[in-house]
C-alpha cells in the first residue's frame, strides 16, 4: 500500500557531488568522497608543485577561518529549523564581537564568551519579537536588524571606549587574557612527528600529516567547542523530543501547535540560541584579534548562511560547507598562487560532473559543468596569482552556483520564513 | 469620504508611529548617557545661524537624499511585486564604477556625455539585478539569496576593477580612483536656481541630479498607478495566484521587474559622481543599498513617501555633524535610524492588522458578514508595504513559491 | 425527524453519562456570529453526524470542542463531566482526537514523527523510536490502519494520509474522535476503507462525531445525526427512519428547488471544443485523462463529481494556467492551445474560479481595482497602455448597480464585502467583458442564499443571450437547475453524459461514486 522504508536515506542529496559515489549507504559514500577528496588534493598538489595545499599551517589557518562561519551557519540552523529566517546573523555576529571585546577587556576571555553570547542572543530577541510576536517578514526584519546593530555598536564604542582605555570608537581596548590553546603531545607539538612526515612532501602521506597536523597543533579552546557544537546540535535537534517539536515548527506549525506544541515559545528559543551562537562566532574573531574592531565580520554572517545552505541545512552540511569555504580563504592568505591551484582542483571536479551528468542525459548540465570545467583549466595555465577582488568573493559564488545547479535538491525546512500565526492556519 | 481619510490615516500611522517610537528611545538613551535629550534635539534640528549656513545645511540634506530616493525607489519597485532586491548595493557599485570608467574615456558634448554615462549605469544595474530575476524564474533561487551573494561578488568585481583595469590614479597613490570624468560628463548644480529664488549662495552645489531624480519619481508612480504594467506590477504583489488567473504572466513580470529596479539602482551613484566626486573610488559613498531598503520601508514603497523618508535619513545624517561639536556622541543618529527601521516594519505591520479588520467591520455593516467558516475570510499574509510576498504562500499551496 | 431537544431514540437520559455534550455553544467573532445556542448530545460507542450546509457554522463548533478556541457562552460536558479547554493539550488530555479536514502533517517527517509529535516516547533524554515504532505498529495492526512508520509523509496518497491522522488520534489514546469532513478529498473506494476503520473503532468502544455536507455518506455510516443551519442546531434524526429528502429540508430550510421546464436556448456553433485533453501532474499521473467535450453558444455544460476528480485541473487546462500532456482546445474554431491565459481571455473566456479570494480578487485592493483585473487590456479599464482610472470606478458602479452588490462604494476594499457580495462582483466584471464563454467553478460556494439566487438568475440570461458555460459545482441542484447538457467526471475520466431534466439526484450520485456504470462510459 505505502512506500518502502528505504525512501529516507535516499532523500536530500548533499550536493552534486554526492551523485559521483554509488550504493552502499550514505556512511560509506561519505568515506568514498573523503578518500577520492584526499587523493585528488594530493595529486594536484603534486602537479602544481604548491605545497601551501596541504600544509598545516594553512588547514590550521582554514580551521581559525572556517570556525567562525561555521557557528553563524550553526546560528541559521537553529533558527531555520524552526521556521524563521535569520538574515540578521550579521547584525547578530557585530554585537557579538562588540559585546566580547567589551567584556573581554575589563573581564578577561570568559567574560568575552559570556558577554558576546549575551550581546548576540539580544539580538536574537529582537528579531524573535518582530517576527514571532508581531508577525513581521523574516527577511525584513533580518535586514533591520543588520542596520540597527551597527549603529548601536559605534554608538556604545563612541561612548564607553573613551580617552585613555585604550579604545576608540571603532575599537576596544585589548583583551585582558587569552584563551589556552591545546596541541597533541608527541604528533603535534614537542617532537612534532607529523610535522617532520609533512615536509617530507610524500604522495598522500604528508597531505593526510599536514591534516592532522593542521587540526590538532594550537588549537584553541573555543575552537574545539565550536567542534564539538556541531555534533551536539545534531544530537539535540534529530534525537530529543525537544529537537522533533522544534524542527515540526519549521515544518508544519499549524500540525505542531494543533498537537498541543507550544510554537511561539520554541520559535523565541530558537531564535535566541541563534543569535547567540552568532554571537559566539563574533567572540572568536574578537578572539584571533586581540580586539573588538568595527566590520570585523566582513560578511561572514552571510556566509555563514551560505555554508548553511550549501550543506542543506544539516549540521553536517553546514561544517563542510564552512570547512570549505574557510580553507578556500585561508589558503587565499597564506599563498595567492596556491589559489590558482584550486582551479586546477575545480577543473578536474567539474569535468567529472559534466561526464555524470551527460551519462544521466542531463545535456544541458553537462555541457554547462563542460564549458566550465574547460574554463578552470584554462585560468589555471595561464593565471599566475588571481586578483584580491576576485577572491574575496569566491565562497558567494560557490554558493551562487550550488544554488542555481542543485536547487531542486535542495531542502530548506518547509515552514522556512512562513510568518505564523496561530488560527489563521 | 471619510473611508478615504481613515484609510490614508492608518497608512501613515505606521511610518509617524516608528519615528516617534524611535525619537522617544533614543531620548532615552541620550539621557541615560548623562546628556539632556531636548538640548540634543535642538542641535540636531539646528541649521545654522546665518542664511547662507543655513542654505547650506539644506543643500547638504537635498544632495543626500537624493541618492536615498533613488535606492528606496529602486527598492520599492521590487516591493510593490512582492520580491525582495537587497542587491541595490551591489548593483549601484558595479554599475557606478562602469559609468564612471566610461564617462573618463570618451568626449563627447555635454547633454550626450551624461546621457551615456547615465545609460551605462542603468544598463549595468538592470543586468546585474536581471541574474536574480532570471535565478529565481528558472531555477528557483531565492532573491534574498542570490543578491545578497551578487552584493560580495559585485564588490569584489569593483574592488578587482578598480585596482586593476580601471584604475586611474597613479601607481603609490593613498586613494585609489578611476579616471576623473571631463567637465562635459559633469551635471551642473543648481545653485543658480537658489540665487534666482532669492537665497543664499551655498558652499556645496546643489545636485542638478536632483531635477533627474524627480523626473525619476514621477514616471515611477505614474508607472504603478496607471499603466497596465504597473497595475499587473502590484497585482502580482498582492496575491500572485490572482494575478496568474488574470492572465499575468508571472515569470515574465519578476524578470521585468528585476530589470526596472536594478536599472533605477544602477542610478544611485550617479547624484555623487556626477555631482561632487567625477569618479569612482575606494572611498566612494557604500552603504547607500541598505539605507535604501529602510527609506522604501519607511515610505511603505510609495514614491511620496520615499521622498519624505529619504529627507528624513538625509537630515538625521547631516545631524550628525553638529552633534559632534556639541559634544554628543554624534553616532546618536545612527540609533535612531536604526531603531526608526526596526520600529517601521513592526509599526507597518500592526498598521496594517488594523486596517484590515476595520475595513472587514466597514464592510460587514453594509451586508451580511464575511465567512468565517473554512477557508473563507482568512486574511493573506502582507508584506512590508502591505503586499502580499511571492515567497510565502499559504502552507501546502502549490504554487507559493511560485513566480 | 425530531424537535431540537429530545434524545432521537427515546432513551432515558441518565442512564449512561453522554460522551460528548454541549449546552449553548454561542461563539462571535467581529462582525458575525458563528455559532448560536448549539445542543449537541453524542452517545459512547455511536458514530454521530454533524450535518449542515457549507458555511453553517461545524467547523468553528469542532475546533471549539478541540480546545481551538473558546466559546463566548455554553457548556461542554465530556462523559458528564463540564469541561473547559484552553488549548488542544486540554482536549487530548481529555480523551478527544480531531482529524483535520486539511491534514496537519510534515510532509519531510516521518509517519513515525508525525505521529508521536508533541507525546514523544523517551529515554535518558533521548528520544525512542523503537518504542514508538511498536506502538504505532500495534495500533495499525489493531485498526487495521496499514501504516509503515519510516515512510516519508510526502510519498503517501491521500488515503494514507487521513490514516496516518487516525493514527495520531489513537496513538494518544483518544477515546472520542472527530473527523472534520473525511470524504472530502476521498475517491469513492477510500471512502469505503474509511468507514470500514470507522466501523473498526466503534467495535473497541470508541465515539465518532464526523462533520459532513453529503448526505448520502452520512445516512450510510451514522447512528444518529445533529443538523445545524445558519449556526444553531436545527434538530437531530436517526438516519434509519429520516430521508434524504427531510433531511436535506433540514439542513436548507425550504423545498428544494425543482428544475423547470424551459425552452432550450442552445445553438449550433460550438465555443469550446476540448479534445482528448490530458493533464498530468508531477509524478506523471493523469489527473484529466483524454477528455473531449463540446459546449456550443447558449449551452451550459455541467460537469459534476467529487471534488479532486481533476475538475480543477480541467479549468486550468481551459483557462491556459496549466498546460496539456496531450489534446487540444479550440475556441470558437481557433486552436489556442498554445495560448497564453491572457490572450484566451482576450478572445471572450470569462472565469469565475473556484477560489475567489485566491484567484479571483486582490483582497487589499479597492473594487474599482478588482473590476481591472482579468480585463486590464480592454475599455473601459484601460486607455492605451495607461488605466483608466475614471472608466473602471464608474463602470464598478454600473456593476454594483445592476448586480446587486452591496457595499459603500467602488472604493471599499474587496476584503470588507460578504462572500455574495464578492462573487456577484466577479459575475458582474466577467459578464461585462461579453464573453463568448464563461468558466464558471462552483460559482454560489460560500454564498448566501439571496446572492446564490441572483447569481442564477445572471447566468440564465446570459445563457439565453449565447453565452457558453462550462459549469463545475458540488451542488446537485445547481448542476440540475442550470445545465443543458450534464457530464460526470470521475478520476479525470468523463464517465457519463445525462439529460439534467430527467436525472434525479440519487442517479446522479450514483455515476460520481462510481457504483454505477452506463454502457459506452469514456
Amino acid at each position: 500500500m505505502s512506500t518502502t522504508a528505504a525512501t529516507r536515506t535516499g532523500r536530500p542529496s548533499r550536493g552534486p557531488l554526492t551523485d559521483l559515489l554509488t550504493g552502499g549507504g550514505r556512511a560509506r559514500r561519505l568515506l568514498w568522497l573523503l578518500v577520492g577528496l584526499w587523493v585528488l588534493f594530493s595529486l594536484v598538489r603534486v602537479l602544481s608543485g604548491e605545497q601551501e595545499l596541504t600544509s598545516s599551517s594553512t588547514l590550521s589557518a582554514a580551521l581559525l577561518l572556517a570556525v567562525p562561519i561555521g557557528l553563524a551557519a550553526l546560528g541559521g540552523l537553529w533558527s531555520e529549523r524552526a521556521g524563521v529566517v535569520n538574515i540578521g546573523l550579521e547584525g547578530m555576529m557585530i554585537l557579538g564581537t562588540w559585546g566580547a571585546g567589551w567584556a573581554g577587556y575589563q573581564w578577561g576571555w570568559v567574560g568575552a564568551v559570556v558577554g558576546g553570547m549575551v550581546f548576540g542572543a539580544a539580538g536574537g530577541l529582537l528579531h524573535a519579537i518582530a517576527t514571532v510576536t508581531f508577525g513581521v517578514d523574516h527577511v525584513v526584519s533580518g535586514v533591520a536588524i543588520n542596520i540597527l546593530a551597527a549603529g548601536v555598536v559605534r554608538f556604545l564604542s563612541e561612548l564607553l571606549f573613551t580617552e585613555g582605555t585604550g579604545g576608540g570608537p571603532t575599537q576596544s581596548p585589548s583583551l585582558a587574557s587569552d584563551p589556552p590553546s591545546f596541541s597533541l603531545p608527541v604528533l603535534s607539538s614537542g617532537p612534532d612527528l607529523l610535522s617532520g612526515l609533512e615536509r617530507q612532501h610524500w604522495f598522500l602521506v604528508s597531505d593526510l600529516a599536514g591534516l592532522l597536523r593542521g587540526l590538532t597543533n594550537g588549537v584553541g579552546l573555543l575552537t574545539l567547542l565550536a567542534v564539538l557544537l556541531v555534533p551536539v546540535s545534531y544530537l539535540l535537534l534529530w534525537h530529543t523530543a525537544f529537537g522533533l517539536r522544534l524542527r515540526s515548527c519549521g515544518e508544519n506549525p499549524a500540525a505542531a501547535d494543533s498537537l498541543g506544541v507550544p510554537v511561539y515559545r520554541l520559535k523565541y528559543l530558537a531564535v535566541v540560541v541563534s543569535g547567540a551562537l552568532a554571537g559566539l562566532g563574533g567572540v572568536f574573531l574578537v578572539f584571533v584579534a586581540g580586539i573588538y574592531r568595527e566590520g570585523q565580520t566582513g560578511g561572514r554572517g552571510f556566509i555563514g548562511l551560505a555554508a548553511l545552505i550549501f550543506g542543506n541545512w544539516r549540521p553536517g552540511g553546514l561544517a563542510a560547507g564552512a570547512g570549505l569555504f574557510g580553507f578556500a580563504d585561508a589558503l587565499q592568505l597564506r599563498s595567492q598562487t596556491a589559489v590558482v591551484a584550486l582551479l586546477l582542483l575545480i577543473a578536474v571536479l567539474l569535468a567529472v560532473l559534466a561526464v555524470h551528468q551527460a551519462v544521466r542525459r542531463r545535456l544541458l548540465q553537462a555541457v554547462i559543468a563542460g564549458v566550465f570545467a574547460v574554463a578552470a583549466l584554462v585560468g589555471f595555465l595561464t593565471i599566475d596569482r588571481l586578483p584580491e577582488g576576485i577572491v574575496f568573493f569566491t565562497p558567494h559564488l560557490t554558493t551562487l552556483l550550488v544554488l542555481s545547479l542543485a536547487s531542486q535538491r535542495l531542502r530548506m525546512p518547509k515552514a522556512d520564513g512562513l510568518v505564523y500565526r496561530r488560527g489563521e492556519h | 469620504m471619510s473611508g478615504l481619510v481613515r484609510r490614508v490615516g492608518l497608512s501613515l500611522l505606521g511610518p509617524v508611529l516608528a519615528v516617534l517610537v524611535a525619537l522617544v528611545i533614543s531620548a532615552a538613551v541620550i539621557a541615560l548617557i548623562g546628556e539632556n535629550p531636548v538640548e540634543a534635539f535642538r542641535v540636531m534640528t539646528d541649521l545654522g545661524d546665518s542664511p547662507s549656513q543655513q542654505v547650506q545645511s539644506i543643500v547638504v540634506i537635498l544632495n543626500r537624499a537624493v541618492p536615498l530616493f533613488l535606492s528606496g525607489l529602486a527598492v520599492a519597485v521590487a516591493f510593490r511585486m512582492g520580491l525582495f532586491n537587497i542587491g541595490v548595493e551591489g548593483q549601484y557599485r558595479l554599475a557606478t564604477i562602469l559609468a564612471a570608467a566610461v564617462g573618463a574615456a570618451v568626449v563627447l558634448p555635454g547633454p550626450l556625455h551624461v546621457l551615456l554615462i547615465v545609460v551605462v549605469a542603468m544598463v549595468v544595474g538592470a543586468l546585474w539585478a536581471g541574474i536574480v530575476g532570471v535565478l529565481k524564474v528558472t531555477r528557483g533561487v531565492s532573491e534574498v539569496i542570490s543578491s545578497i551573494m551578487l552584493n560580495f561578488i559585485a564588490l569584489g568585481l569593483a574592488s578587482f576593477l578598480l585596482t586593476g583595469p580601471l584604475r586611474g590614479s597613479p601607481p603609490g597613490a593613498s586613494i585609489v580612483t578611476t579616471a576623473e570624468i571631463p567637465e562635459s560628463g559633469r551635471v551642473p548644480s543648481l545653485n543658480g536656481l537658489l540665487t534666482a529664488l532669492g537665497l543664499a549662495t551655498p558652499r556645496s552645489g546643489l545636485y542638478g541630479f536632483l531635477v533627474m531624480a524627480l523626473v525619476v519619481g514621477v514616471v515611477v508612480a505614474v508607472l504603478l498607478k496607471r499603466t497596465r504594467f504597473g497595475f499587473d506590477l502590484r497585482a502580482t504583489g498582492l496575491s500572485p495566484s490572482a494575478a496568474t488567473a488574470s492572465g499575468v504572466d508571472a515569470r515574465g513580470m519578476v524578470v521585468k521587474t528585476m530589470l526596472i529596479s536594478g536599472a533605477i539602482a544602477g542610478l544611485v551613484g550617479l547624484p555623487d559622481l556626477l555631482g561632487s566626486q567625477y569618479d569612482y573610488g575606494t572611498e566612494f559613498t557604500a552603504g547607500l543599498g541598505f539605507l535604501g531598503i529602510a527609506v522604501a520601508l519607511l515610505g511603505r514603497s510609495s514614491p511620496l513617501g520615499i521622498a519624505l523618508a529619504a529627507l528624513l535619513f538625509a537630515f538625521l545624517d547631516r545631524a550628525a555633524l553638529p552633534l559632534q561639536f556639541a559634544d554628543i556622541p554624534s553616532s546618536v543618529v545612527t540609533i535612531i535610524q536604526g531603531t526608526i527601521v526596526l520600529a517601521v516594519v513592526i509599526a507597518n505591520e500592526v498598521a496594517g492588522r488594523l486596517a484590515l479588520r476595520s475595513a472587514e467591520r466597514a464592510g460587514a455593516t453594509a451586508g451580511p458578514g464575511p465567512q468565517t467558516d473554512g477557508d473563507d475570510g482568512v486574511p493573506p499574509p502582507t508584506a512590508p508595504d502591505g503586499g502580499q510576498r511571492v515567497r510565502t504562500g499559504a502552507p501546502g499551496t502549490p504554487e507559493d513559491v511560485q513566480a | 425527524m425530531a424537535p431540537a431537544d429530545s434524545p432521537a431514540d427515546g432513551s432515558a437520559a441518565g442512564d449512561v453519562p453522554l460522551a460528548v455534550e454541549l449546552r449553548g455553544i454561542t461563539k462571535r467573532f467581529p462582525g458575525v456570529v458563528a455559532n448560536k445556542d448549539i445542543e449537541l448530545r453524542v452517545r459512547r460507542g455511536e458514530v454521530h453526524a454533524i450535518v449542515g450546509e457549507n458555511g453553517a457554522g461545524k467547523s468553528t463548533l469542532m475546533k471549539t470542542l478541540y480546545g481551538e478556541h473558546r466559546p463566548d457562552e455554553g457548556q461542554i460536558l465530556i462523559d458528564g463531566r463540564p469541561v473547559s479547554f484552553r488549548s488542544p493539550s486540554d482536549a487530548i488530555a481529555a480523551g478527544i482526537g480531531m482529524v483535520h479536514q486539511h491534514f496537519m502533517l510534515a510532509d519531510n517527517f516521518t509517519v513515525l514523527e508525525n505521529v508521536i509529535l508533541g507525546s514523544e516516547p523517551t529515554r535518558r533524554g533521548r528520544l525512542d523510536r523503537a518504542t514508538a515504532r511498536r506502538r504505532i505498529e500495534e495500533i495499525s495492526e489493531r485498526y487495521d490502519l496499514g501504516l509503515q512508520p519510516d515512510a516519508l509523509v510526502e510519498d503517501l496518497g491521500v488515503g494514507d494520509r487521513q490514516r496516518v491522522e487516525i493514527a495520531k488520534v489513537l496513538y494518544r489514546d483518544a477515546r472520542i474522535l472527530i473527523l472534520d469532513e473525511p470524504t472530502a478529498v476521498l475517491v469513492p473506494q477510500e471512502v469505503d476503507e474509511l468507514f470500514g476503520n470507522l466501523a473498526e473503532l466503534k467495535r473497541e468502544g470508541l465515539t465518532v462525531i464526523f462533520i459532513s455536507h453529503k448526505l448520502d455518506e452520512v445516512r450510510r455510516v451514522a447512528d444518529s445525526i445533529t443538523v445545524i443551519r445558519r449556526g444553531t442546531t436545527v434538530g437531530t434524526a436517526d438516519p434509519r427512519t429520516t430521508t434524504a429528502k427531510q433531511l436535506a429540508e433540514l439542513m436548507v430550510g425550504a423545498e428544494l428547488p425543482t428544475p423547470e421546464t424551459r425552452e432550450s436556448t442552445v445553438r449550433e456553433t460550438p465555443v469550446l471544443q476540448m479534445v482528448g485533453v490530458t493533464v498530468t501532474d508531477g509524478a506523471q499521473r493523469s489527473v484529466v485523462d483524454d477528455v473531449t467535450l463540446t459546449v456550443r453558444e447558449g449551452e451550459v455544460v455541467g460537469i459534476a463529481g467529487v471534488e479532486g476528480n481533476g475538475q480543477a485541473e480541467l479549468v486550468d487546462a481551459i483557462m491556459g494556467l496549466r498546460p496539456l500532456a496531450a489534446g487540444s482546445v479550440r475556441l470558437g474554431g481557433e486552436d489556442v492551445t498554445a495560448w497564453s491565459t491572457r490572450a484566451r481571455r482576450e478572445s471572450g473566456v470569462g472565469f469565475i474560479p473556484e477560489d475567489r479570494h485566491r484567484q479571483g480578487m486582490l483582497l487589499d485592493a479597492p473594487l474599482w481595482e478588482n473590476r481591472i483585473l482579468g480585463h486590464q487590456t480592454r475599455p473601459p479599464a484601460v486607455k492605451g497602455p495607461f488605466i483608466d482610472r475614471r472608466g473602471a470606478r464608474a463602470d464598478t458602479a454600473r456593476i454594483m448597480r445592476e448586480y446587486d452588490v452591496r457595499a459603500p462604494g467602488p472604493d471599499t476594499l474587496a476584503i470588507a464585502l460578504s462572500g455574495g457580495n464578492q462573487q456577484k462582483l466577479i459575475v458582474g466584471r466577467e459578464m461585462s467583458a461579453q464573453p463568448r464563454l464563461l468558466v464558471a467553478a462552483h460559482p454560489t460556494r460560500g454564498v448566501d442564499v439571496g446572492a446564490q439566487a441572483v447569481i442564477w438568475e445572471l447566468l440564465k440570461d446570459a445563457r439565453a443571450e449565447g453565452l457558453g458555460i462550462v459549469l463545475i459545482s458540488a451542488d446537485l441542484d445547481e448542476l440540475i437547475g442550470l445545465s443543458d447538457t450534464l457530464h460526470v467526471m470521475l478520476r479525470g475520466r468523463l464517465v457519463a453524459t445525462l439529460d439534467p431534466r430527467r436525472v434525479t439526484p440519487e442517479v446522479l450520485g450514483g455515476h460520481m461514486t462510481g457504483a454505477r456504470t452506463t454502457a459506452g462510459a469514456a
